[in-house]
């Protein structure tokens, strides 16, 4: 079977690879493909070690925050460390919206990092369940600025937790997706700060304003239907779950990464179904929105601020959540920067417009810094799927020869490449 | 066997009592910006509706379930995983396996999935035989015969029968009770497969409690550890709600197939 596919796969790329030499190869040229599938695996990186040992460490950051009970398993900040028995440099991976160290892409990094020598510690995004219940600040994120000082902190707590135990000779940072744009908000704050002195920080694929990014992700669902009701959804949704059956089969794991509704996708193609545009973009709006949800509810739950959850209502750990998953999946990510973060931002801030909010958590709100900070660089594509142009182009001129820009790839879809994975780790060794 | 069951069930049982009392509140609610009445109709079914009328008792089962697996569980396992090395543990897993094709001969056979049934059988034969009891699986290597997948369960399911409400098993998590019904009569397959054996091979007999008791802990350790699902790993709230509607998708795509 693995043998047939592999055959398979590899008489689909024969066609498309063998371009001139030192032409990227990269070959998937539409940005929605791309943005799903990812990398072939027989253009993936082949340096990687087959496993990496890492601990799995826990923080209690704010040690007088109860645990609700409806997250009662949630106790501890977690993150991974693994380590290099000899003096090596410090990576910090930040993840994308929504997802754990347990990402399959956050597992790839750590793969990555180790084996080219580095102590790597893989942090959960701030929008992530377990950062919003034990390491936000707030319990509400959106706010770049606020949960990048969440970062901060957590790496803080997590290097005075390991210091002991390992050698350090330098500190590095990366992150992809919204984890880029945070990881450059970090850098700025350890300019004050001053614990780690990044030495070098890799942006892949950042967002450059959170707000137009949310609303290209939350639009990619009309794309099923330009009216779509829940009921479209719905229907357009348990079709998609049909297919999937077949390839849940096939799957080694059971499909329980967040983005487990790509990864069926991934299976669907290397059988050589060509999905349409309209559920490829629908399934890429589905995960965010699924993303969103979690966020939306967990937020609202520990800030005790009412948008789904009547307020003051206290949830037992064994009370059903389904309806409020419901309201949740209809709950945009716009709907809750409107709904919730704006609001909750301005009950804080009386005088914030709508606008300021939205220029803050850009990173056009901290364009100096990223122009006159050697240190600081961009990995991108030119079709990536959550830019605009004015974003792209922006990104171009701030980052200029900082930047490395490819052709193809979508929305962190060449990650894996192997010219990406030589590049970025080309970065962080000169 | 029997007392072992009850004694699970009664910590259970008591697990449940304690679990999920009433959180006292302390201030006014005030209604939801995006409340439910308005966004849940009861006429309408979504994609994530599941039919689960034991959903309170079933939610109760999962934390208990994850709580016994990561205190009892997966120490364990990782005690298990640590002391034995790979190829023994590949043995001990090929050999369950070995037995377990026999309920999946039968089932093949009742819903008269023959290329399934023959293919099983081969497996058994030469797993058994060239395999050293089942202990290496000699059939799958070299792109060799697959193993099927059917149950009992699937077997109902072939025949018409729904999934029945959604049920969480202690310990063995998600199922229906359709699919309880299966396990059930597949597992009285197995035993009687693994009573023959005992009998066969003169290792004790099939009444002895304690040989019983450790090959089914055996079982059940090897199982988990070539299990590699955590409990809250999905990093959603609505894990719940997720597994249950996997679990649901899944089983009709293998009583389709």
């Amino acid at each position: 079977m693995k043998r047939s596919l592999l055959i398979l796969i590899c008489s689909m790329l024969a066609g498309v690879i063998g371009g001139p030499a030192g032409a990227y190869d990269y070959k998937v040229d539409d940005p929605y493909v791309a943005t799903i599938v990812g990398t072939p695996e027989v253009l993936e990186w082949d340096k990687l070690p087959k496993k990496v040992d890492y601990e799995l460490l826990g923080l209690k950051v704010f040690p007088d925050r109860p645990t609700p009970d409806v997250f009662w398993y949630q106790r501890e900040f977690l993150y991974t460390l693994s380590y290099q028995k000899q003096e090596a440099p410090l990576i910090f991976v930040i993840a994308g919206t929504g997802s754990s160290f347990y990402a399959s892409s956050m597992i790839f990094l750590q793969k990555a990092f180790y084996g080219a020598g580095f102590h790597v510690i893989c942090l959960s995004s701030p929008t992530q369940m377990n950062f919003i219940t034990t390491a936000s600040a707030t319990c509400v994120p959106g706010n770049i600025v606020e949960d990048s000082q969440d970062l901060y902190r957590v790496m803080t707590l997590a290097w005075e937790q390991v210091k002991d135990r390992i050698k350090v000779s330098e500190f590095y940072l990366t992150g992809y997706s919204l984890g880029a744009s945070q990881s450059a908000f970090v850098a700025k704050l350890d300019e004050e700060k001053r614990v780690f002195n990044f030495k070098k920080v890799c942006m892949i694929n950042p967002a450059v304003s959170l707000y137009t990014s949310a609303n290209i992700l939350d639009g990619m669902l009309l794309q099923i239907d330009p009216n779509l009701t829940p009921e479209i959804f719905d229907r357009w949704f348990n079709e998609r779950l049909a297919r999937f059956g077949e390839a849940y089969r096939l799957l080694k794991e059971p499909p329980l990464d967040h983005d487990f509704l790509y990864d069926a996708y991934r299976i669907l193609h290397k059988k050589g179904q060509t999905p349409r545009r309209e559920n490829l973009a629908g399934m890429i709006g589905t995960v965010f929105r699924l993303s969103a949800s979690n966020m939306t509810f967990t937020a609202d739950v520990m800030a005790n601020y009412g948008l789904i959850v009547p307020k003051n209502r206290v949830l037992g750990s064994a009370d059903s959540l389904t309806d409020y998953f419901k309201v949740a999946n209809r709950t945009s990510f716009i709907d809750y920067f409107n709904e919730f973060l704006y609001p909750y931002s301005k009950s804080r801030n009386p005088g914030l417009t709508k606008e300021a909010l939205i220029e803050s958590i850009s990173l056009r709100s901290i364009e100096s810094y990223l122009r006159n900070t050697p240190k600081i660089v961009l990995m991108d594509n030119e079709d990536d799927l959550i830019l605009t142009p004015e974003d792209l182009a922006f990104l171009k001129d701030v980052f200029g020869a900082r930047a490395k820009i490819y052709s193809r790839g979508g929305h962190c879809g060449n990650m894996r490449f192997r010219d990406n994975v030589a590049h970025m780790l080309n970065v962080f060794k000169n | 066997m029997k007392r072992a069951l009850c004694l699970m069930l009664l910590v259970v049982f008591v697990f449940l009592a304690g679990c999920g009392t009433a959180p006292v509140r302390q201030e006014p609610e005030i209604p939801a910006k995006r409340p439910v009445s308005e966004y849940v109709k009861p006429d309408e079914t979504a994609a994530i509706d599941a039919y689960d009328p034991w959903e309170p008792m079933n939610r109760r089962i999962y934390i208990f379930n994850a709580i016994f697996d990561n205190v009892i569980f997966l120490p364990v396992v990782n005690a298990y995983e640590f002391v034995l090395p790979t190829f023994v543990r590949k043995g001990i897993t090929n050999f369950f396996n070995n037995l377990m094709e026999v309920p999946i001969l039968m089932n093949s056979l009742l819903q008269f999935k023959f290329e399934k049934a023959v293919n099983t059988f081969g497996r058994i034969m030469i797993n058994t035989t060239v395999g050293l009891g089942g202990l290496i699986d000699v059939a799958t290597l070299n792109d060799g015969i697959q193993r099927e997948d059917e149950d009992f369960g699937q077997t109902l399911g072939f025949f018409g029968l729904g999934p029945g409400p959604y049920l969480v098993l202690p310990i063995l998590g998600p199922s229906d009770l359709r699919d309880t019904a299966g396990l059930v009569v597949d597992t009285a397959v197995y035993s009687l497969m693994v009573g023959e054996l005992i009998d066969l091979t003169g290792l004790g007999s099939p009444e002895d409690d304690i040989l019983n008791y450790s090959l089914s802990a055996l079982y059940a350790i090897d199982k988990r550890s070539n299990e590699p699902f955590r409990y809250y790993k999905t990093g959603s709230p609505f894990e719940y709600d997720l597994i249950r509607k996997l679990y649901l998708i899944k089983r009709q795509f293998q009583i389709e197939n």
